[in-house]
């Protein structure tokens, strides 16, 4: 284990002990809910990143991976009485499945492709969910939860926590793929794939490896949201939004790292809480689209980007 | 009715509603399948330019009228909207699609908020004399809300085909997805060819958008249904074939129209998606293009 791999366990670790001991000194449990949604959104924007960021195709479809993660741990839990735990897994399976479905109808052919099917993911599950009786259709399904372990201090705060856990395996991830050898081979794939391919990458198995963790983490940020809001429907977790806010948020912090995104997505959301008590929702959209277009005009390499520009030109 | 009627009615509908689909992915057709730029904001321009449609008829404007009137404004919107782009991307080397394809869809965001601000959430819709009135052939009948938005989709391609094929202008925007070189050898500014595309392009959205306000009422958000299927249909059609556009427009408009007549009207805005899908899972290329 290299020395910075020690720094980032350490990190991690501290990071999961301040959640735990956190409610003992917040006891506003409104801090934990809107904290519980700003993680959801690093764990969003980190597993997208690992297909739009280091791999370069963009996915506008990250609703309906995370749709079909709340779906499943939904329905898992009031059909069969399979509890959170179990649902997370299943809703990692099946996002990674969706993900090695849609790359492996679009990556043979180019990206813009990829991008404009991932477009119609949301539209065909979104249908799908809608038709189908035993999953609400358009009514969507009631969740009551079992009510929080007696070491949690409330239910918001053992939401919070678990959402702690899964933001910090996912974050986990995104830097081991980073760093070992499928993150080479990405950044090799974004580069240029026809080089990559003839010095013996293997582009395609390495992308669809991308897909499927991305898809899987995206799966897992949904699968708590039923416990969180004890309610789930098709127009809430396919929401444009969430697909607005998976790109919008790794592009404003920098694409090439995983702190990218966990730093954009910090920032994004927890303005995006404080702007959802003052202003529209329609507002928050806009807000968030033209920021979006000024990162892609004035600074494509995001915070990081700029920040290693001003480190660069200063001289030392 | 027999069921030969039925079929019959359904197949009418299904081409009526496929000129018009045409007529939404003609833009996007240009854009993307010429200049190979990922427009994804154009069906949101398309409503805009229902939203123009709806505002003149406010003042008696006939939608058909009002559409010829919003070409220009819509024109000059799509060679402002070029030069943003080309200032942003093209000058700083390469162009890159991912890039701008999110840069679209921040600008679609915008679009769709923008209308609902100014005219709020709810449905906009239009009043013309032929709106109520239907055209009886046999068993088959027309509603003239259907009839003529229709008609648009083969008139706008039919001139819009005449002026790529006969004119120098034309002819310069299809030499521009060649080899733009050896445009700008020959003594053309490439970048003023296709911002000339774009604003053409855009001028088509107001006429695709008084197709969609004519076939019923619209919102601000009514767009994003559209994407998936004008996308289908351009890459579909082979990448900027504009007879094939209508073609596969028609054909997609068919397909709609049996699943939701004969499986479940809830399936059809699936059928668009999977079709595109399929498309690019077994022939990429499209239908009427050649093979790149």
């Amino acid at each position: 284990m290299t020395r910075n791999s020690k720094i980032f366990l350490a990190a991690a670790l501290a990071v999961l002990l301040v959640g735990l001991l956190a409610p003992h000194v917040l006891k506003n449990p409104f801090y934990f809910f809107a904290g519980y949604v700003i993680l959801q959104y690093v764990v969003i924007a980190t597993g997208w990143n690992i297909l739009g960021g280091y791999a370069g195709y963009i996915n506008f479809g990250a609703a309906g991976f995370f749709g079909a993660g709340a779906y499943a741990s939904a329905f898992l839990f009031n059909t069969f009485d399979i509890p959170l735990w179990g649902g997370l897994v299943a809703a990692c399976l099946i996002g990674a499945l969706l993900g090695v479905l849609m790359g492996y109808l679009t990556l043979r052919i180019q990206g813009v492709y990829f991008a404009i099917a991932t477009l119609g993911l949301v539209i065909i599950l979104e249908t799908i969910i809608h038709n189908i009786p035993a999953l609400g259709g358009a009514r969507g399904i009631v969740v009551y939860g079992p009510p929080p372990p007696a070491w949690a201090a409330g239910p918001s705060q053992y939401m919070f926590f678990l959402m702690l856990l899964i933001a910090v395996a996912s974050v986990s991830l995104a830097r081991w793929m980073q760093i070992s050898w499928v993150g080479r081979g990405l950044r090799a794939v974004r580069a240029s794939e026809n080089a990559a391919e003839c010095s013996g990458v293997p582009t395609l198995r390495l992308k669809l490896l991308a897909c499927a963790a991305s898809g899987a983490v995206l799966a897992a940020a949904g699968a708590p949201y039923p416990f969180y809001t004890s309610f789930v429907e098709p127009v809430t977790v396919f929401s444009l939004l969430i697909g607005l806010n998976a790109i919008a948020m790794p592009l404003i912090g920098g694409t090439r790292t995983w702190l990218g995104p966990v730093i954009g997505a910090l920032l994004l959301a927890s303005t995006q809480q404080i702007a959802t008590i003052t202003i529209s929702s329609e507002l928050n959209i806009l807000f968030v689209g033209i920021v979006l277009i000024a990162f892609v005009a004035l600074a494509p390499n995001g915070i990081l980007g700029l920040v290693a520009r001003r480190s660069r030109e200063t001289p030392r | 009715m027999t069921t030969l009627d039925i079929l019959l009615n359904v197949l009418v509908s299904g081409v009526l509603f496929g000129s018009i689909y045409a007529v939404v992915a003609l833009g996007l057709a240009i854009t993307f399948g010429i200049l190979h730029i990922p427009n994804i904001a154009h069906p949101a321009l398309v409503i805009m330019g229902g939203y123009f449609v709806v505002q003149a008829n406010r003042f008696g404007i006939d939608p058909l009228i009002a559409a010829t009137l919003g070409i220009v404004p819509f024109y000059l919107l799509g060679m402002l909207l070029y030069t943003f782009y080309a200032n942003t991307f093209e000058r700083r080397g390469r162009a890159e699609v991912l890039q701008s394809l999110t840069l679209f869809f921040g600008l679609s965001l915008v679009i769709e908020i923008f209308l609902v601000l100014v005219f709020g959430s709810e449905l906009q819709s239009v009043s013309a004399p032929y709106i109520g009135t239907s055209l009886k052939l046999g068993q088959i009948t027309i509603p003239g809300r259907l009839l003529v938005p229709a008609l648009l989709g083969p008139v706008t391609i039919g001139l819009l085909w005449l002026y790529f094929k006969y004119t120098n202008s034309g002819t310069a925007i299809r030499a521009v997805a060649h080899d733009e070189r050896a445009l700008s050898i020959a003594g053309l500014d490439p970048a003023a060819v296709k911002r000339r595309a774009f604003g053409l392009a855009t001028a088509t959205a107001v006429i695709g958008g008084a197709a969609l306000v004519l076939i019923g009422p619209i919102d601000p958000f009514g767009g994003r249904f559209q994407i998936g299927r004008v996308f289908a249909i351009v890459v579909l059609a082979g990448m900027g074939s504009i007879p094939g556009t209508l073609v596969v427009a028609i054909m997609l408009g068919i397909a709609e129209s049996l699943v939701s007549s004969y499986l479940n009207p809830a399936w059809s805005p699936g059928v668009a998606f999977a079709i595109l899908l399929a498309a690019l899972a077994l022939r990429p290329q499209g239908l009427f293009g050649a093979a790149r």
